[in-house]
């Protein structure tokens, strides 16, 4: 075992971007939850906007259509699991698992002439001479867009929620919809609004899997970030900043399994990469008691007549 | 002016016709999808659905419905019991992991040994390996209130990495010239979960599965537990008034979900698989929360829906071989019928109006 071969700002540096899809992931599903609606198809929208991304940016040649196009795509799916319990009242939870069922599938079809074809690569944002600053440079001043495109949109969630009427409408849909109904808010209008929302952040998140962290694709190489972001959400209590600490928490630990298996521990491989999921459940257990946090209307569905 | 309208009753005639509803607008659109895909569309759905019962080869694939069925049945039956009292297990394909390996290494220990009491001991320790790993999350939410859900699914990641190791390492076959994977127990008998007619497909686990079904029926149409179970669904606080007592209720379904997986994974691996290899889970375990909503979360349901979705694993296979149909095509065409299906199920609770809306 070499510990020493474990770059201390490569590991930092990586462990930002592992971070990103969880990043996306979790904050679109943060929004989601905070309107009232638990969208278990996290997993699948992702990875619906792994393929669109992976996809459009080969045809293309441009990273940043495919990061596009994987926002929609991750949206339309999100529009089935819309219709399915906003107009249709459909179980939230059965709805969210046919999503990634669905995606699944639907992702390794439209993948199928992708495997192994490598994608075009998004420059690092050049920041002139900050990046030659020692240390700092090479750990926040290297990265992609996309990477930046995700710290902000936590700042820009963070704030809507807490400062914009927009944002305590979300809330109030989520607390009582039968009060925000009363007062005239478009309780269904408002949700599917979120859940595609939802639905694009994860998009994006998948995407940046398949076309900057890996970069390839295969089948179902989400892997389950779709479910920890689930996980993060409840970990970060529906709080944006604790989200991006939550997410950082996990890119570090699945950047160090990586890192360790490369520096080749006495631990077999698969039992490192257990580890973020082992991770996520204790994580869960020690969270759990704390349930005040949630909306109080998460997972019911809203009808008029009710 | 159509609006919605609650029904005052859910509708049981609409409750039965929404799974038929499912699968006519799934054939219907999933010919759509193979027709985009290049495919002619009346002869892949004929292929799916009518070659594996009653073309050329009907013999050789009437079987493979049974040991298709039997591991979706089985699971999906475990599964009901908790979604109908709102319990979410859906970690059932770890589940099953776990007790392909727990049976296959009860066996692998006594090789090669012949003795007539292999085979049950291999049955409880499959069934044992199953209820274990579900007892993590049931045991989680009992006693910290962690989410079922997610936990379980976490595990599904664990056991995968798990069988890996395993069938790299502790079960690796001694004589297998390095490859991974473990012995093969059909080529030692007391451990083969053989079939009991040859070339019927009949073997232990459909037995298991056919019981798990009258069980089930049993439980939930003549047991107190089950009258738990279906009032905690329906009706969480007239539950509580009733005396029935969560936590109980969360262990058992929990339990024997992960129970009827793990038997599930055993008689696979003793049988039709025969090995532990690194790839030997192949999604039954998701594919069973489909089916197990598509039979209505009702015993008989489920044994029927358990058969449909075991047709469309052959249909996929031969269509897949015959006419280049996609393997991923047909789990989308699965996919699909669960959003049908939870689409149609509108119409069970509500009606459409048309008309004007009346003021009150």
């Amino acid at each position: 075992m070499d510990l020493s071969a474990i770059n201390p700002l490569l590991f930092v540096a990586g462990f930002l971007v592992a971070a990103t899809p969880l990043i996306f992931a979790a904050l679109g599903e943060l929004v989601v939850e905070k309107s009232g609606v638990l969208n278990l198809g996290v997993e699948g929208m992702m990875i619906i906007g792994a393929i669109c991304g992976f996809a459009t940016a080969v045809e293309t040649g441009s990273p940043l259509l495919g990061f596009a196009a994987a926002a929609v795509g991750g949206a339309a799916l999100s529009l089935l699991f819309a219709f399915l319990t906003q107009i249709t009242l459909a179980n939230q939870v059965a709805s969210g698992l046919a999503l990634t069922l669905f995606g699944l599938g639907f992702s390794a079809l439209l993948g199928q002439s992708y495997v192994g074809v490598k994608p075009p690569r998004l420059a690092e944002v050049n920041f002139g001479p900050l990046h030659d600053i020692p240390v700092l440079g090479p750990i926040l001043f290297s990265h992609d867009i996309i990477l930046y495109l995700g710290f902000a949109m936590v700042v820009a969630v963070w704030a809507m929620l807490k400062f914009t009427r927009a944002g305590l409408i979300l809330r109030a849909v989520g607390e009582s919809h039968d009060a925000a109904h009363a007062l005239g808010y478009k309780v269904v209008r408002i949700r599917t609004l979120a859940i595609m929302f939802g639905g694009a952040c994860a998009g994006l998140g998948g995407a940046y899997i398949s076309l900057i962290r890996v970069p390839q694709w295969t089948e179902g190489m989400t892997a389950g970030v779709g479910w920890i972001a689930l996980a993060l959400v409840v970990f970060a209590s529906w709080k944006p900043w604790r989200l991006l600490l939550g997410a950082y928490l996990f890119g570090g630990i699945t950047q160090l399994q990586l890192n360790l298996q490369g520096a080749g521990v006495a631990i077999p491989v698969e039992y490192l990469a257990m580890s973020p999921y082992i991770i996520t459940i204790l994580v869960l257990v020690v969270l759990s008691a704390d349930k005040s946090a949630a909306p109080a209307s998460l997972g019911r569905n809203f009808h008029a007549s009710s | 002016m159509i609006r919605l309208e609650k029904r005052p009753q859910a509708s049981q005639a609409f409750s039965w016709a929404a799974p038929l509803l499912a699968v006519i607008a799934t054939m219907f659109f999933g010919g759509l999808l193979f027709a985009v895909l290049g495919k002619d569309p009346i002869t892949s759905i004929m292929t799916i659905f009518w070659e594996p019962l009653f073309g050329d080869f009907a013999f050789y694939y009437r079987p493979q419905l049974l040991i298709k069925g039997a591991p979706l049945v089985l699971i999906a039956i475990g599964l009901s019991l908790g979604f109908k009292a709102g319990i979410w297990n859906i970690g059932a394909e770890g589940q099953y992991i776990m007790g392909a390996i727990f049976g296959a290494a009860t066996g692998l220990a006594f090789y090669p040994t012949e003795s007539f009491l292999i085979f049950p001991l291999m049955v409880l320790s499959g069934a044992l390996g199953g209820l274990l790993w579900a007892m993590i999350p049931a045991i989680l939410k009992v006693k910290f209130g962690t989410n079922e859900i997610l936990v379980s699914l976490m595990l599904v990641y664990v056991a995968e990495q798990f069988l890996a190791s395993m069938a790299l390492g502790l079960l690796k076959n001694p004589e297998g010239f390095g490859f991974p994977g473990s012995r093969n127990l059909q080529q030692y008998a007391s451990a083969h979960n053989a079939e009991l007619i040859a070339g019927s497909g009949m073997h232990w686990g459909v037995v298991a599965a056919l019981i798990a079904v009258i069980f089930a029926y049993v439980l939930l149409a003549r047991h107190q537990l089950g009258f738990a179970i279906r009032v905690t669904g329906e009706a969480p606080r007239a539950a509580k008034f009733s005396g029935v007592n969560p936590t109980r209720l969360v262990l058992f379904c929990m339990g024997m979900s992960g129970l009827l997986a793990g038997l599930a994974g055993m008689f696979e691996v003793a049988g039709p698989a025969g090995q532990i290899t690194i790839d030997f889970n192949v999604g039954y375990g998701f594919t069973a929360i489909i089916v197990a909503f598509l039979g209505r979360l009702h015993p008989i349901g489920i044994l029927l829906a358990g058969c449909l979705m075991a047709l469309t694993y052959i249909g996929g296979d031969i269509a897949q071989s015959q006419l280049g149909l996609p393997a991923a095509a047909i789990q989308v065409f699965q996919g699909m019928l669960l959003f049908y299906l939870l689409a149609f199920d509108l119409f069970t609770n509500y009606r459409l109006r048309v008309g004007r809306t009346e003021v009150a």
